[in-house]
């Protein structure tokens, strides 16, 4: 068999439970052995899996380990890391969760996961000095509506629909988890200004005007186009790189 | 404890002939408070292919006192398809960036049309296969400006269209492209078993002057379909007493060697991973004082 068919077709009896062990592979009996193709195709999916957890710990523990494993095997089935770098490997796992019909009671579980894959985004970034609020404290108050920012590389912007960040914050250290106390909305910034990943969460309105920060409007703009939310935009502004969510003014 | 001199100097100098452990997170911040004696850290280059954060900053605080061995676990030199240039670029920024003292991969394939697959696979062992791993590795080579080792894999069957023993195929692989090779001796024994072939002719046959590390692990014991035992490379536990055996055997014939312990699932507190490595350099250290004194009654 020429080299290519034959990785292709163990790739394919990888991929596939219900296919045979390749008909060119051999045991000590001189054929096809399952349990020793086994080995692989457990390994495959042991180490996918395993990826996965390592990336979910507190998903998995919503929903406990024998439901996580299978809900990140059907995952790990359909899709495949593209590269080998595992760190990146399960960004798409939260969609797949919001559309995983056995967690569908679970509504808050995809939020719970977003958070997360924000959080291992947030660690393994770029590193980088955050804006410091002396930057600001020259200026002429008359200029602050002219500034603009450019985002932290480790910098993340969520709006999560129920109180995700509470309940994994909830899930951070030892001892039984309690229930969030308020049951509703999160927008939630993630950042990691210096070692340590830091999660906050905003308030109300601050999600549209730290969008509106990052993606290059001026202070004036941001604030505008969140009037309506009767915000303040200067403690807002001053949360915000308190979090280190900007690398510099722009 | 004092560091042994070789350990304090940051060059891109060959690894100590010690023992060595793989670097895992949970460890550093003992490391970095007792500074333990030691060879050398082992680490797996996918892990540190993020672009910053806590895995780059501990990395940096072990390298400031220690060699570092590069391991990759996913270049699949192995593979019919062409090496991913984008990886090979990663492996040279961190081999840039890191200046190990070696860079080691495998002889399997990892990545195939379906995407990455988190193991390594078997190939067929024929003249096409051959210059295929050939070509990946001038290319590795290339890429990184460095020789690299291949290491042996434990395998857990064969293929019906392989025309090349293991031994002959990494002989010829290191005198077409010059690399050097990683002697994994639990590999060996896992192998060995599983294919029903001797340990000791394994290494006959093996071209020992290319061995610039050598690799020890556990196994877990399984059976294949027809009930025989199947070892699988767990890398979960001690190193066996017989795998310790067929190292010594190993040592006794190459000399001191770097040694690394992979111990990466169901990784034990880090005393107990010191243990294992302070476990090969007693072996390592007893085998050079044998022969010294055999030597020496030779010369007597």
């Amino acid at each position: 068999m020429p080299f290519e068919a034959s990785i292709e077709a163990f790739a394919q009896a990888l991929s596939d439970p219900a296919r045979p062990a390749p008909p060119q592979t051999r045991g000590r009996e001189g054929r096809p052995d399952a349990r020793r193709f086994a080995v692989y195709r457990n390994n495959v999916a042991v180490g996918l899996i395993g990826a996965i957890e390592a990336r979910y710990p507190v998903t998995r523990a919503i929903v406990g380990d024998a439901f996580f494993r299978a809900m990140a095997g059907a995952f790990v089935a359909a899709e495949k890391p593209l590269t080998p770098v595992l760190i990146h490997y399960g960004e798409a796992f939260p969609d797949f969760v919001a559309g995983f019909e056995p967690a569908r009671e679970i509504a808050y579980l995809c939020d719970v996961a977003r958070l997360e894959n924000a959080w291992v985004e947030a660690y393994h970034a770029a590193e980088a000095p955050a804006l410091a609020l002396d930057a600001l404290g020259e200026m002429a108050p008359e200029d602050f509506a002219a500034l603009r920012f450019a985002p932290h590389p480790a910098a993340r912007l969520l709006r999560l629909a129920h109180p995700a960040a509470s309940i994994w914050a909830a899930h951070q250290g030892t001892g039984e988890p309690r229930p969030p106390e308020a049951w509703r909305a999160e927008e939630t910034l993630v950042t990691r200004p210096v070692a340590d990943v830091l999660v906050r969460v905003l308030p109300p309105g601050g999600w549209e005007f730290a969008r509106a920060l990052f993606a290059g409007a001026t202070l004036g703009e941001a604030a505008e186009r969140c009037a309506a939310e009767g915000i303040d935009p200067g403690s807002h502004v001053v949360g915000l790189i308190a979090a280190g969510a900007f690398q510099s003014l722009r | 404890m004092s560091l042994s001199p070789v350990a304090c100097a940051r060059v891109a100098a060959p690894l100590p002939k010690r023992g060595g452990v793989g670097l895992k997170a949970d460890h550093v911040e003992q490391i970095l408070a007792e500074r333990p004696d030691l060879g050398f850290f082992e680490i797996h280059a996918e892990n540190y292919m993020g672009d910053g954060g806590p895995a780059h900053r501990r990395l940096e605080a072990i390298r400031a006192l220690y060699p570092i061995s590069l391991h990759g676990v996913g270049l699949s030199i192995g593979s019919p398809r062409p090496l991913d240039k984008d990886h090979l670029k990663r492996l040279a920024a961190l081999a840039k960036r890191y200046e190990p003292g070696l860079f080691s991969e495998h002889l399997a394939w990892s990545s195939h049309n379906q995407g990455f697959l988190d193991d390594l696979l078997p190939l067929p062992l024929t003249k096409e296969t051959l210059a295929t791993v050939c070509d990946h590795i001038d290319d590795t080579q290339q890429a990184l400006g460095r020789r690299m080792l291949l290491e042996n894999p434990s395998t857990y069957l064969l293929f019906a269209e392989s025309t090349i023993s293991e031994t002959d195929f990494v002989a010829e692989v290191a005198r077409r492209t010059g690399c050097g090779l990683l002697l994994d001796v639990n590999n060996v024994i896992v192998s060995a078993t599983n294919h029903g072939f001797d340990a000791i002719a394994y290494l006959d046959a093996y071209p020992l002057r290319h061995v610039e590390e050598i690799h020890l692990a556990g196994y877990a014991e399984m059976q294949d379909d027809a009930g025989r035992p199947l070892l699988i490379d767990a890398h979960d536990s001690p190193v066996r007493e017989h795998v310790l055996a067929l190292y010594a055997e190993a040592i006794r014939r190459i000399g001191p060697t770097p040694t690394l312990i992979e111990w990466d699932n169901d990784v034990p507190v880090w005393p107990a991973l010191l243990a294992e490595a302070r476990r090969a350099e007693l072996t390592m250290a007893r085998v050079v004082a044998a022969s010294e004194e055999k030597g020496l009654r030779h010369a007597v």
